[in-house]
């Protein structure tokens, strides 16, 4: 399978996602931001960090650039597309993704591991999982509080859209539990044609037993399915 | 513009010194030429108080690649690999302005290390505030924390260690130290030092603004009730262009275009490109019209002494500047060439066609004053206190109040505010004895620490100074490292008061015996002095950041009981000091008295002992005996694990107090399956190691008969408490 990360200037996960990527077998390209250009892929990877220094709106910058256009081109046509933390900001800016990433409740960077419960495995990038299986996996931003309409939270929940909720180390998925204080626990959710996933916790932390642990793993894999 | 005494005054030089200035040019200089001057031998650039102190550090050793004098120091960690690594304060910025004083500290030490072709692996940071109950404290350590994640996390290095404390001798003076650790390949590694005349001089990375002027300055003087008017000689970071530049810098470092590189920090275009000269033994000449700047209508002065962030100097080889040119518009960075090297040995300084100014190199380095300063010795204090006429405590009360008191509370709230794990080769994160990174790629891993005891250093610093070093050692081998070499920031007072100087050359002499005793040599530091407000001065606190290498990182090794039934061994003995202690302290609020006494023949010994068994795989987990005492380190670990232990009472010492928060040196926790027990005891018996069986895992309690039980949990919560609460 063929995969691209986009780099800006600011990404800082580029390396980490690239490292995930070759270790579970995929063919990967690092594709620069001011690129016209976006390889044929089968999955596009928005990694995190800071785009463009992010001293706007997170992500704000970044969703109008070159590259950007080529990745909502090849989503609109189906391509799989993956925007972890920062890229899930920018994602959301595209408009890709509906609803924003507020600052955290707390006001503060957070980094730390959390858990999150997975909703639902029927799609392409959860299927190793397993339905309301547990992950440890990490979590590090200052605007990770998903929100957006009721109508579309309504939406979402309806149609099945959110793919992670966190939860607490036995599936339970309760307020205190919820680093950032987003919505129905929302860690990461997809658009209608469940092609796009945006999540705020880092699967690609999660591959090393010797770091961590292998619960990113599955997230990949799935896509090799 | 006439030079006045005013002028003089105003720029931090003694009237002497001025006299100096004038003898050296053979004529009075100008303003700018002063202010050069000024930021030159300022305290904080010319190390002129320490130096004849520093000079006694022990700085050589076989795995020693490059000792201080550069940007940082350089170590080798076998095949090819080297780690750069250094720590600095930012002290006075970050009490004006917390959030950018941290910041700048961050990515000033950031640059110290990818300056020399290092990609940064890890960021430590040791930081110091006033009593909690202080007013400025809770804003100044908001400030703090965000500033250095703000910084760290932008950049997208993982900060992966430090300590947090509290003393009313920073009420108006905080410490930030923050370092940095780098990993490069030892065939490329790049040095200031200019070579070649008529070479290019390039400018890179943001523009030069009117921030910062002076800062360095400011670094070299006491605080006063007028410090807040000095918030405009602080910098402000901008991480995102930081990362840029180092991207940049890393990415033409690849090929041969770099004669020298460094960063420009303290005292900006001055101290670097005086540096760059006066290392190559040659001149340099500057174009100050083509100087990026951000404002118009900017001053040669205030060019050449801005502290504008993120900028570097570069000396490039000849027919390089347009592939050099071409790696930094691809990140959108200035890159000009502004000025050459020359056969003169002189700074000159040209602006609008005009010679600005021209001072000879030596008369800014070489030649600056250096101080043997008075200092006065400082005599062990005595034990005083008869502990039988102190009132009771119950052994559980103690334990509870130490437990949840500010030195001694977790952190979490400290360190989640920072991204540990980006990177992906963060084996242990902060919270343990000492932070594990793996070399990107490779089997073998290092550890590193910051630590300091200002107590201690202030009531003997001839034992503070050994014992901090000792502390370093022992909490990279409690993770299975050997330790290979430190770097230190030494924050004193006014090194003018003979007090003061005397802690500053007696901590260093402590310093250097321990560091020779233990081949732990000093590779890279700062000094700061000066900290303190009308006259008050800090205590003493160095602070040492220690680096160890484990070619095995999958032997990993950590403070978290694994099973119950596990025995806990003791190596080293305890006499039950309890003078300096946290007990003392927090329980009757007595701060008098001797720091416990190093036995440096005892830490090697015991400490070689414990890695020799953590690498024949016999432990399970260890813990170093620090503050606190060996109630203390029990109990963290097991909070830190859940499992609880039943803890022994002495078999000697009736004292139970003294046994249990006794704070004796060269201690160490080990935790052994009952099956590898007659082994690990015929080893330690061999080497001639004391050690004594005091605990054994077990279920939930930490427990004491007749003394203490309470639950793991309940301990986890009272340890977790004060930082959500204050």
């Amino acid at each position: 399978m063929n995969s691209s990360v986009i780099v800006f200037p600011g990404s800082n996960c580029d390396r980490d996602i690239a490292l995930a990527l070759e270790k579970l077998q995929f063919k990967n390209t690092m594709v620069w931001h001011k690129d016209t250009n976006l390889p044929k892929s089968d999955l596009i990877v928005v990694p995190g960090g800071f785009s463009y220094g992010d001293y706007l709106r997170s992500g704000a910058i970044a969703a109008k650039s070159n590259i950007l256009n080529e990745v909502i081109k090849a989503a609109n046509e189906g391509c799989f597309v993956l925007g972890i933390c920062n890229g899930f900001q920018i994602l959301t800016e595209t408009g890709l993704l509906k609803g924003a990433l507020l600052k955290n409740k707390n006001l503060k960077f957070i980094g730390k591991d959390i858990f999150i419960k997975v909703i639902n495995v029927d799609n392409k990038f959860c299927n190793k999982y397993k339905k309301d299986q547990v992950l440890k996996l990490n979590i590090a931003h200052n605007e990770g509080n998903y929100f957006t309409s009721s109508d579309h939270l309504k939406e979402l929940e309806d149609k099945n859209l959110i793919p992670f909720k966190y939860c607490d180390e036995k599936g339970n998925i309760k307020y205190e539990n919820n680093p950032n204080g987003s919505l129905n626990n929302i860690a990461g959710i997809f658009n209608d044609k469940k092609n796009i996933l945006g999540m705020m916790p880092h699967p690609e932390r999660m591959i090393d037993q010797m770091v961590s642990n292998n619960d990113g793993v599955n997230l990949f894999t799935s896509l090799l399915n | 513009m006439e030079i006045t005494n005013s002028i003089v005054e105003k720029h931090g030089l003694k009237a002497e010194e001025y006299s100096k200035i004038k003898d050296l040019l053979k004529r009075d200089p100008n303003l700018l030429e002063l202010g050069i001057f000024s930021a030159m031998w300022n305290e904080h650039c010319s190390y002129k108080s320490s130096r004849t102190h520093l000079k006694n550090l022990p700085t050589k050793g076989k795995n020693v690649i490059q000792g201080p004098g550069e940007n940082a120091g350089v170590i080798d960690i076998g095949d090819d690999d080297a780690i750069i690594f250094k720590i600095e304060s930012h002290n006075h910025p970050s009490f004006i302005e917390p959030y950018q004083g941290a910041a700048t500290g961050v990515g000033g030490i950031l640059r110290d290390v990818f300056t020399m072709g290092a990609r940064p692996i890890a960021l430590l940071n040791s930081i110091h505030f006033g009593s909690p109950d202080h007013p400025k404290t809770k804003n100044l350590l908001n400030g703090v924390v965000s500033g250095i994640g703000g910084y760290g996390n932008c950049i997208g290095i993982p900060t992966v260690a430090g300590e947090t404390k509290f003393n009313k001798t920073y009420n108006e003076n905080i410490l930030v130290n923050a370092m940095a650790v780098g990993h490069a390949k030892k065939n490329k590694i790049f040095y200031s030092k200019a070579k070649g005349v008529n070479k290019s001089v390039v400018y890179v990375g943001s523009k030069t603004g009117r921030d910062g002027i002076h800062g360095a300055s400011m670094a070299s003087a006491e605080f006063n009730e007028n410090s807040e008017e000095k918030k405009p000689t602080v910098q402000v970071g901008d991480p995102f262009t930081e990362k840029l530049l180092m991207e940049a810098c890393l990415e033409l470092m690849k090929d041969e275009s770099i004669i020298s590189i460094q960063d420009m920090g303290a005292a900006g275009l001055t101290s670097s490109s005086v540096e760059m000269a006066s290392k190559g033994n040659l001149g340099i000449e500057l174009y100050l019209d083509k100087i990026p700047c951000r404002e118009e209508g900017m001053t040669p002065y205030e060019m050449m002494l801005s502290e504008s962030q993120e900028r570097m100097l570069i000396i490039l080889e000849d027919g390089k500047e347009n592939d050099a040119k071409k790696i930094f518009e691809k990140w959108d960075l200035d890159f000009v060439v502004i000025g050459k090297t020359t056969d003169t040995d002189n700074l000159t300084l040209k602006y609008k066609n005009d010679l600005a100014g021209e001072i000879p190199i030596d008369a800014l380095t070489s030649k600056a004053p250096i101080y043997d300063r008075k200092w006065s010795k400082t005599k062990l204090p005595e034990k005083k206190i008869d502990t039988k006429t102190l009132g009771k405590i119950k052994l559980q009360d103690a334990l509870i109040k130490i437990l949840s008191s500010a030195d001694q509370s977790n952190k979490t709230w400290v360190t989640e505010q920072f991204d540990q794990m980006v990177m992906t080769d963060t084996i242990q994160r902060s919270g343990g004895n000492a932070a594990v990174i793996r070399i990107h790629k490779k089997e073998k891993a290092i550890a590193v620490t910051v630590d300091s005891s200002a107590n201690y250093c202030k009531a003997h610093p001839l034992t503070g100074g050994k014992q901090i070093v000792c502390e370093s050692w022992r909490n990279l081998i409690s993770v299975g490292a050997k330790p290979i070499a430190i770097t230190n920031c030494l924050n004193f007072g006014n090194p003018e008061n003979p007090k003061v100087m005397g802690e500053f050359a007696e901590c260093l002499l402590g310093l250097k015996e321990a560091c020779e005793f233990l081949d732990y040599p000093v590779v890279s530091g700062n000094v700061s002095f000066y900290n303190g407000t009308n006259k008050k001065n800090i205590d003493p606190t160095p602070v040492i950041g220690g680096v160890g290498l484990i070619r095995e990182s999958g032997n990993k090794i950590n403070h978290l009981l694994k099973k119950e039934e596990n025995i806990i061994l003791q190596i080293g003995k305890t006499f039950g000091h309890l003078y300096q202690s946290v007990f003392f302290k927090e329980i009757y609020s007595i701060m008098e008295g001797p720091p416990p006494e190093v036995n440096l023949s005892n830490e090697k010994n015991n400490g070689e002992a414990v890695l020799k068994l953590i690498n024949s795989k016999l432990v399970d987990s260890v813990h170093d005996i620090s503050s606190g005492g060996l109630i203390l380190a029990l109990t963290e670990m097991a909070i830190s694990s859940g499992y609880g232990l039943k803890i022994d009472k002495p078999a000697k010492l009736s004292n139970l107090t003294e046994y249990y928060f006794g704070e004796d040196q060269g201690r160490y926790l080990l935790e052994i399956e009952p099956k590898n027990l007659q082994n690990v005891l015929k080893i330690l018996s061999k080497d001639n190691i004391y050690n004594e069986k005091v605990a054994t895992v077990q279920k939930d309690n930490l427990e004491i008969l007749g003394e203490l039980k309470i639950h793991v949990d309940e301990l986890y919560k009272i340890n977790n408490t004060w930082y959500n609460c204050y």
